[in-house]
């Protein structure tokens, strides 16, 4: 019995030993890996953050209205968030990459299916960044027009602009991100069509003056205004 | 098409050598029927050139008047008039070609010794300012053309003394370029007077009372340099190109003068007009100070130009001005754009902006307040904090309040006044011009 005992228990121990000895080295692998993908991620950081700095970046972001969003939620910059996120996604693909090679059944799918989602990660931020961006310089755009037209309300018809951008930018980055799409969908038709039909109700009933007073200008006193004389800018 | 008024000769080895100086870009631009009738008409001694489009209305009376004008001054010169059409629909280039000389010499009893010639010339379907001129600068340096003028073809009051005014001083006195003054009234051209006039005074040096016009004689060298250094291709289709004429004359160091012609037509304006008028004007300066960096950070003071005639003549009759529109205009514009005067405009320069659109404050756009506000859109604009479109129209509503606070001051001012409030907002820009350095840098 004791010999029984002390049999099995070599032979767990060797296996055991075995089973570390065969482990070991993928462990070894695994953390090399991790260890040259922080080294590839830190030195990518770096670089991005200076292709950032060189370009002003942060400028661009500044147009967008990113950087409120950023400075708003006590967060750093925009060139210093998009590098720490290269880092941390090279970094994290390098010990997913790493743990890949422990073998480690169940693991292999989910990695796998990681990097597949990589490249539309990266197309959604695309997408949202140049999403924001035109809205930022849409939105922009309208105001001006509608403050050198005398046009009222210029800000609400400037906002007006920027939500609709910003929502139709919204339903296409998660529908790339493949994030529930058909509730995306019902969530962009329903937004859509209760901001026109609040703009509709806002200017119809809510703002029954001024759409009287704009109606006004435009038909009847707009007839006379053109008997006085303009400026001639030039 | 072509009009000779007396036998003249279009010698075809005179045309050959022309042909075969023409330069390869040339050949591309100008159509071949176009070039087919410069060469048809060969050298000559002047240039007329009109930019047209649809101007049916007033163009006869122009060109007749423009005969007129050569018949009187330069009956020994060979003239041609070039018509750069951008797609008129009313028969604007058959009437540019088709007057005849006969209508003109009854009424003038004046007859030319030399030939003259009416060419036209489709150079799109819709007009551009920047390639009419072109079109217009490489004629004249195809044939060879002495001494060049553009005419505007809107001016329904244009005299025949204007060619004489805008040509002598080129053709005789060896000058480069001559820009107009005219007789206005104290509130129009406000533009002209506010802000164009005393910040290239005070940038580059030079007292030009009207940089940008319609109207204005240069000689071949300046055309020949600027067709050759003019970015023709920057995709705004030459918005403000006359300005950028007279300023590449400045830092071409030629000679320019001015000469009084009369009094300027008053072109029917809406309110709508300002924001193309500053694109036009303010886009195209703005534009050009980064690359005249060099010559105006150079320049301190300013230096009058010689003038022929009286430098500038005020009109005082009452005018109707809806002086309370211009200052809502201003209020609202400020409170509606204060995320976009963050972006240009320093928090203190703002501040005071806001001080003064308060309603129930007294209104007054102070010159160095303004001064400080055009100084501040300049560097924003080399900056490109944003869209430089946007910057340009954010500048109206500033405008209109400074348009407001120039009319309040002068509303009963004499000539003198006026031209004295004109003078010191020069001075105050002269005054602040180490500020615009020091944010330049």
């Amino acid at each position: 019995m004791r010999e029984m005992i002390i049999s099995e228990l070599t032979q767990a121990a060797h296996e055991l030993a075995r089973g570390f000895a065969h482990f070991l080295p993928r462990l070894i692998v695994m953390l090399i890996l991790a260890f040259v993908g922080w080294v590839i991620a830190y030195v990518a950081k770096a670089l991005l953050r200076s292709i950032l700095g060189l370009i002003k970046f942060d400028k661009l972001s500044e147009n967008t209205g990113a950087s409120q969003l950023l400075t708003k939620a006590s967060l750093p910059s925009a060139t210093e968030m998009l590098s720490r996120f290269v880092f941390w996604v090279a970094w994290l693909g390098f010990i997913l990459l790493g743990v890949s090679v422990l073998g480690i059944l169940g693991l292999q799918e989910q990695i796998a299916r990681f990097f597949l989602f990589l490249p539309r990660l990266f197309v959604a931020m695309f997408l949202m960044f140049f999403g924001l961006l035109a809205a930022s310089f849409f939105s922009r755009a309208a105001l001006l027009a509608a403050v050198n037209a005398n046009v009222p309300s210029p800000r609400v018809l400037s906002l007006a602009v920027r939500s609709i951008i910003i929502v139709f930018v919204l339903s296409i980055v998660f529908e790339e991100l493949g994030l529930a799409e058909q509730t995306m969908l019902v969530a962009f038709g329903i937004a859509f069509g209760a901001l026109m039909l609040g703009l509709a109700i806002a200017f119809g009933i809510g703002g029954r003056d001024l759409a009287q007073n704009f109606l006004e200008k435009k038909f009847v006193r707009g007839k006379k205004e053109e008997n006085e004389d303009e400026l001639s800018p030039l | 098409m072509t009009e000779t008024m007396s036998q003249g000769t279009t010698s075809r080895g005179r045309a050959a050598v022309i042909r075969t100086e023409l330069k390869l870009e040339d050949e591309a631009f100008l159509t071949d029927d176009f070039l087919r009738q410069l060469i048809n008409v060969g050298e000559v001694d002047i240039l007329v050139g009109l930019p047209t489009h649809n101007n049916a209305k007033t163009i006869g009376s122009i060109v007749h008047t423009i005969r007129s004008g050569i018949l009187q001054a330069f009956p020994r010169e060979r003239v041609v008039i070039i018509d750069a059409d951008g797609g008129s629909r009313d028969g604007t280039p058959e009437l540019v070609t088709g007057i005849s000389i006969d209508d003109v010499r009854p009424a003038s009893n004046l007859y030319a010794l030399r030939t003259l010639h009416s060419i036209s010339t489709k150079y799109a379907s819709s007009p551009a300012s920047g390639v009419a001129l072109r079109t217009i600068l490489a004629a004249a340096e195809l044939l060879r053309a002495k001494a060049c003028i553009v005419m505007s073809p809107e001016s329904a009051n244009i005299e025949s003394e204007w060619l004489s005014k805008l040509l002598r001083p080129i053709y005789r006195d060896g000058f480069d370029l001559v820009t107009p003054t005219y007789r206005r009234h104290k509130f129009e051209g406000l533009l002209m007077t506010n802000l164009l006039y005393p910040m290239i005074r005070a940038l580059y040096g030079v007292r030009i009372r009207e940089a940008y016009t319609p109207e204005f004689g240069f000689s071949s060298r300046l055309g020949s340099q600027f067709l050759g250094q003019n970015n023709w291709n920057d995709g705004t289709g030459g918005a403000g190109v006359e300005l950028r004429f007279t300023l590449a004359a400045i830092t071409g160091g030629y000679r320019i003068c001015q000469s009084f012609l009369g009094e300027k037509d008053r072109v029917e304006r809406h309110a709508a007009d300002l924001v193309p008028a500053l694109r036009q004007t303010v886009g195209t300066l703005f534009s050009a100070l980064e690359p005249d960096f060099p010559v105006w950070s150079a320049v301190a003071g300013s230096q009058p130009v010689p003038t022929v005639g009286s430098e500038q003549e005020v009109l005082l009759e009452p005018m109707r001005i809806n002086r309370k529109r211009l200052r809502e205009m201003f209020s609202t514009g400020v409170a509606e754009l204060e995320s976009v005067f963050q972006s240009i405009l320093s928090p203190s320069t703002l501040t005071e902006l806001q001080r003064i659109a308060r309603p129930g404050e007294e209104f007054h756009y102070s010159a160095e307040l303004w001064v400080r506000t055009a100084y501040e859109f300049a560097a924003s604009y080399q900056k490109s904090v944003i869209s430089r479109d946007h910057i340009i129209q954010a500048l109206a509503p500033l405008f209109r309040g400074r348009a407001f606070t120039f009319l309040m001051e002068n509303r009963n001012g004499s000539a003198n006044d006026v031209e004295n409030s004109i003078e010191s907002l020069c001075l105050e820009f002269e005054r602040l011009k180490p500020y615009l350095l020091e944010m330049w840098k």
